[in-house]
């Protein structure tokens, strides 16, 4: 247990691009601290120029996820004492991601494969077309409704081991994303979606290590998705050939 | 850096190999507690379609396998890529084939 008024050995990632070092700084402890709010504090006390991202500081937007102590978290939801390993925390940047200053990472290649795994949506119906009635206790819904909790956080992509060996890999998030349009009724994109995560980055790729589904703040499990992903287009292959 | 394709080839040639294999295991340890000898195998490989077909599909089996495997290993371990990727993985396949292939011919041609 915390008391107040002891000092906490809080390890930073400082640094531009691929340069950089972890600076030590020593942050009070309170009884009830968030690792986001361990980071505002040596902003605010410490160093102004500490750069870091976050907007709604409860779970919701997804944009302040670093790494702590090796681990990928959501740090607005993540109580110091979690992470605390003895009296020290080291606090860096998202993992597979390019830093741009300190902890904020260039979150363009995580979206870019979204967009590249058909992580968008292909309507069926235009405005003027009645609104299309979903049965919430059909199977593929229930499938979709796996997915829709995504925060886009990346927190998995950065726990993922294939995206650190195979930079073209899509990740986890990205091909959830395309699982949960294959899954909804409302998406007329089922042939394009398996073709995109046929290529060479796609699903077949996953070597279902399940760092993914482990680490996500949200307790999904794109490694699930994946797993549907490559049973749909191992079946389209067949499919495609008769 | 493994397409659908390549993905659908691993896993179809696992599934041809796994009769093998223990195809494989029974007859060593059928030939091995019998006690026959080299010659007496030999003698009844040599010239049968059905031995060929069997380690002939085996060693085609082995180097499509390995290959695509070893090409997974290479891409995110060394970061091989696009067509130096594709002629290692398809070196691989010509290798195994070709070694393979020779014990094959060498027990099953009369």
């Amino acid at each position: 247990m915390l008391s107040d008024s002891a000092d906490m050995e809080v390890s930073v990632w400082r640094g531009a691009g691929v340069a950089g070092q972890f600076e030590n700084f020593k942050v009070p402890a309170q009884e009830n601290q968030t690792i986001l709010d361990v980071v505002a504090w040596i902003q605010q006390n410490c160093d102004p120029t500490l750069s870091y991202r976050y907007a709604c500081r409860v779970g919701m937007c997804g944009s302040c996820a670093m790494m702590v102590n090796g681990v990928p978290r959501w740090t607005c939801r993540t109580h110091v004492k979690v992470a605390l390993q003895g009296n020290r925390i080291s606090i860096g940047p998202l993992r597979n991601l390019p830093v741009i200053k300190d902890l904020a990472t260039d979150m363009d290649p995580f979206f870019d494969k979204w967009i590249s795994a058909e992580g968008v949506h292909h309507p069926t119906r235009s405005r003027d077309d009645a609104i299309e009635q979903i049965d919430p206790e059909d199977h593929a819904r229930r499938q979709a409704n796996e997915g829709i909790e995504c925060i886009n956080c990346s927190v998995c992509y950065a726990a993922c081991d294939t995206v650190a060996g195979s930079a073209d890999y899509l990740g986890p998030a990205a091909l959830q994303r395309a699982w949960t349009l294959f899954n909804d009724a409302r998406d007329a994109g089922r042939v394009s979606i398996l073709e995109a995560v046929s290529g060479k980055g796609g699903c077949h790729n996953c070597h279902s290590q399940g760092s993914c589904s482990q680490y996500c703040p949200n307790d999904l499990n794109p490694m699930a998705a994946i797993a549907g992903l490559k049973r749909e287009t191992a079946l389209s292959f067949f499919k495609r050939r008769t | 850096m493994l397409t659908v394709r390549l993905y659908m080839l691993q896993r179809i040639t696992a599934l041809l190999m796994a009769p093998l294999v223990l195809g494989h295991l029974a007859v060593m340890i059928y030939a091995i507690q019998s006690g026959i000898s080299a010659a007496e195998i030999l003698g009844r490989t040599q010239g049968s379609i059905a031995w060929f077909l069997f380690y002939g599909g085996f060693v085609v089996a082995v180097s499509v396998h390995a290959a695509i495997g070893l090409r997974v290993v290479v891409h995110e371990t060394f970061g091989l890529r696009n067509t130096l990727l594709d002629l290692f993985t398809w070196a691989v396949a010509a290798g195994l084939f070709l070694l393979g292939g020779r014990a094959v011919m060498a027990v099953t041609l009369s």
